[in-house]
């Protein structure tokens, strides 16, 4: 396939068909943009072209001038922010594609990633670093995290193993019962008779030794900043590179992470497998391996990558959980699945499409900032490009224009169908006759 | 106990009429991820035409009036009915929008093939934001309710004075259970409800949709439009799906939408699915898990039996505990049902004429 022309290859097709999924997100958006704009007489045109400046340049938007106009340039924060923000979601879509390799749908990102942030910020909280040194505190809280949401995420996985259960039924289930489970262990640790449990002697001692953020009481329902124990991710100079941003090392583990994975999928026996059981569950048997346990291995580990991306969010230490989470996922665990899909499922184009959803996320806080519009028309891009590459394989196939049934027959071949082109041809013929 | 059955009817009845959309939907056989979407959509476009209704002369008209008479002002009055009629115009328009809205899952699953789960992912995240988007641009902040901060019940809610009795009148327990401070939209639902059972089980339209869910080659070889049963499906299953969400948004929210229907969609799946994708036991299933919201909403002041006592306060469960129940539930009954589990055989599979 690789002596095929550069725009027949699967890969460039992918490509293509990923980037034409953003701008038409994108150009999606703006048109909401420009409508409402002109729909809304304090908006007018003029607004509504800031606000579409802002959807395609808006992560180097800095202020508006003394006339009023936007002004453009390198931000520093904003970069940093986003490096930032993509952390987390670069390790929801490493969860999503390493599941889809085994043609499973991780729908269940969020309750993997609530679990993780809950044994991460339990770990980080409850040792005090007085006593144990503040990196290893670190150390233990991600793993903890990355143990607890394996754990969640095997439970479809055995679900879908032994009793063959639709794992997206089953995801969906385990999200909401992990948004109630967490408020409700919090609850506990934060209100009951268990108390002690967490106690920091080095900046403040708090009477009752919950979780429960009594410093800063304005707020309320917030779990402390893992700071408050002294435990945070190192920096590494990330913020004298982008000064006034929160961007931590935890960004380069994420990387780290994706390459591991990624190896892990492409040169190993055990990403075989996973990949085999993922073509065709049965043949992959039929060849011997044990595809039940695959299947369970496979959502744990997405159940863990999703539950690290939480870890490396809350341990920045400049983050805030709010524990009330029974009637709302977090937004991170779903988003993990238009950057799976943006990135075709490829560990690595999952960093590209993790900070590419990331600047989206920077461009909303734009919006709310500078115009009248707010951020969430950027959930609308995103939501966009999720339905268009649901049917990315009809994009892909009008790109290569007339020869599309083979290019998308062989493709849909490599990835997925044991059936040979010839044989689809002949059973569509067959039908027709 | 009036207000336990009341409450529960509550949250019974959108659950119940959602988790239909989903039974049409799915046994035309395509998976309809989407019904929390679609809810929000028609929590959205149904609360937005309230706004919108309210500033017709002859709606505000009758709510002047009726607050008149319900201070005692007035002797007897019809606003109540005008305004009743405006409700079910409301219904309406959510219906017809969660139709319209649904149509993007038809057209990405049924003409396009695409994959059906995030198919209906995508519509869960598109209908989140662009409700959001458009309430923060219409009222400046995350809720939107009806215009000048009246709430949906003093509009909409039926009281016994309407029909003539004395606001002191004990109507016993039936009377002051499902007559006195109810909604006609949980009535209407329920009709809704045995009205689209029917029709899928007793009419000549309703045995092909069916067939299309189990085998559509066969169905086809029939002389049946596959791809047209297919949409009507999912129409269907949208128009059911946007009346619930209004019916949720104005019954248990106040006529609010915030964007978010707190998982009912999802909620609504597990009922199908406890409720094997048949209408009667769905039925149960949605007064079952209403029953569980519920208590969850509001188990530190309910007094089941009079006395005074908040026995569920008493035994000290979290209200957490009843708020997962009916998920875990659902887990339990598909673990154990697996082996015989009646879900459409087709479902989720485009449909594609040479495949047999």
């Amino acid at each position: 396939m690789n002596k095929s022309p550069l725009l027949q290859r699967a890969g460039t097709q992918k490509l293509i068909a990923s980037v034409l999924s953003i701008v038409i997100g994108l150009f999606f958006g703006s048109i909401l943009v420009l409508i409402v704009g002109l729909a809304t007489s304090d908006i007018g045109a003029k607004g509504a072209w800031d606000g579409i400046r802002l959807i395609f340049i808006g992560l180097f938007s800095k202020s508006r001038d003394a006339s009023g106009n936007l002004v453009f340039g390198m931000n520093t924060t904003n970069v940093g922010n986003m490096l930032f923000r993509a952390t987390p979601l670069i390790m929801t879509g490493l969860s999503v594609a390493i599941s889809q390799k085994t043609g499973l749908f991780n729908i269940g990102a969020p309750g993997q990633y609530l679990m993780g942030t809950m044994a991460t910020l339990m770990i980080a909280l409850s040792i005090p670093s007085t006593s144990v040194p503040p990196f290893l505190i670190w150390i233990l809280a991600f793993l903890g995290g990355c143990i607890a949401g394996a754990l969640w995420g095997a439970i479809p996985g055995m679900l879908k193993a032994f009793l063959n259960i639709n794992e997206v039924i089953a995801c969906i289930m385990t999200n909401w019962i992990a948004a109630n489970l967490v408020t409700w262990l919090f609850d506990i640790a934060s209100f009951s008779t268990i108390k002690g449990s967490f106690y920091c002697q080095t900046k403040w001692k708090i009477a009752d030794g919950t979780f429960k953020n009594l410093i800063e009481n304005t707020k309320s329902g917030y779990v402390y900043k893992t700071t408050w124990n002294n435990v945070a991710t190192p920096k590494l100079g990330l913020d004298k590179v982008f000064p006034g941003s929160q961007v931590n090392a935890g960004i380069l583990i994420a990387i780290l992470i994706a390459i591991v994975v990624f190896i892990i999928i492409n040169k190993t026996t055990f990403g075989f497998q996973l990949k085999a059981c993922g073509s065709n569950r049965h043949a992959a048997r039929y060849a011997g391996i044990k595809d039940r346990a695959n299947i369970i291995y496979s959502m744990a580990i997405a159940g863990a990558l999703a539950a690290a991306g939480a870890a490396l969010y809350y341990l920045s230490g400049n983050t805030e959980f709010n524990w009330h989470t029974d009637q709302t996922l977090p937004a991170i665990g779903f988003n993990g699945i238009p950057v799976a899909l943006l990135a075709v499922n490829n560990p690595v184009g999952v960093i590209f499409s993790g900070t590419f959803m990331a600047m989206l996320n920077i461009i909303g806080t734009q919006l709310t900032k500078f115009t009248a519009y707010n951020e969430y028309i950027t959930d609308v891009i995103i939501a966009a490009i999720v339905y268009l590459s649901a049917f990315s394989l009809v994009i892909r196939s009008l790109i290569s224009g007339r020869k599309k049934k083979v290019a998308v027959v062989n493709d849909a071949n490599a990835e997925k169908n044991p059936v040979t082109p010839t044989e689809a041809k002949t059973e569509k013929g067959g039908a027709q006759a | 106990m009036t207000f336990l059955v009341q409450q529960t009817l509550l949250f019974a009845i959108p659950l119940m009429i959602v988790a239909l959309a989903g039974v049409f939907s799915e046994r035309s056989g395509i998976i309809n991820l989407a019904l929390e979407g679609i809810m929000i959509m028609g929590a959205f476009v149904g609360v937005l035409s309230v706004r919108l209704l309210q500033s017709v002369p002859a709606f505000q008209e009758a709510a002047r009036q009726l607050a008149e008479f319900n201070a005692g002002n007035i002797e007897s009055s019809s606003a109540w009915l005008t305004l009743q009629g405006m409700e079910v115009l409301c219904m309406l328009i959510a219906a017809a929008a969660g139709a319209i809205f649904s149509l993007l899952l038809s057209y990405a699953s049924i003409n396009l093939k695409a994959d059906q789960t995030i198919g209906g992912t995508a519509l869960n995240l598109l209908a989140p934001a662009i409700s959001l988007f458009l309430i923060r641009i219409i009222v400046n902040q995350n809720t939107m309710g009806m215009e000048g901060g009246a709430g949906g019940a003093s509009w909409f809610l039926i009281r016994k004075t309407f029909f003539g009795y004395d606001s002191n009148a004990d109507l016993g327990f039936l009377g002051s259970t499902f007559l006195d401070k109810t909604y006609l939209a949980t009535y209407l639902t329920i009709i809704v409800f045995v009205l689209m059972s029917i029709f899928l089980y007793k009419t000549r339209f309703g045995l092909r949709l069916r067939s299309c869910g189990e085998n559509p080659q066969a169905a086809a070889s029939l002389g049946i439009n596959v791809f047209k049963m297919r949409y009507a499906g999912v129409t269907i299953s949208g128009a059911l799906a946007g009346m619930g969400g209004f019916v949720y948004a104005l019954t248990t929210q106040g006529c609010t939408t915030n964007g978010d229907v707190a998982g009912f969609g999802f909620l609504a799946l597990a009922v199908m699915i406890f409720g094997n994708w048949k209408p009667l036991n769905i039925a149960l299933g949605a007064l079952l898990f209403g029953l569980f919201k519920c208590i969850a909403a509001s188990y530190s002041t309910l007094d089941i039996n009079g006395d005074g006592r908040f026995f569920l306060s008493e035994i000290g469960v979290s209200s957490y505990i009843y708020r997962l129940l009916p998920y875990v539930i659902t887990l339990i009954v598909l673990a154990l049902t697996s082996k015989s589990s009646r879900a459409p055989k087709a479902e989720g599979i485009p449909y594609d004429k040479g495949m047999r």
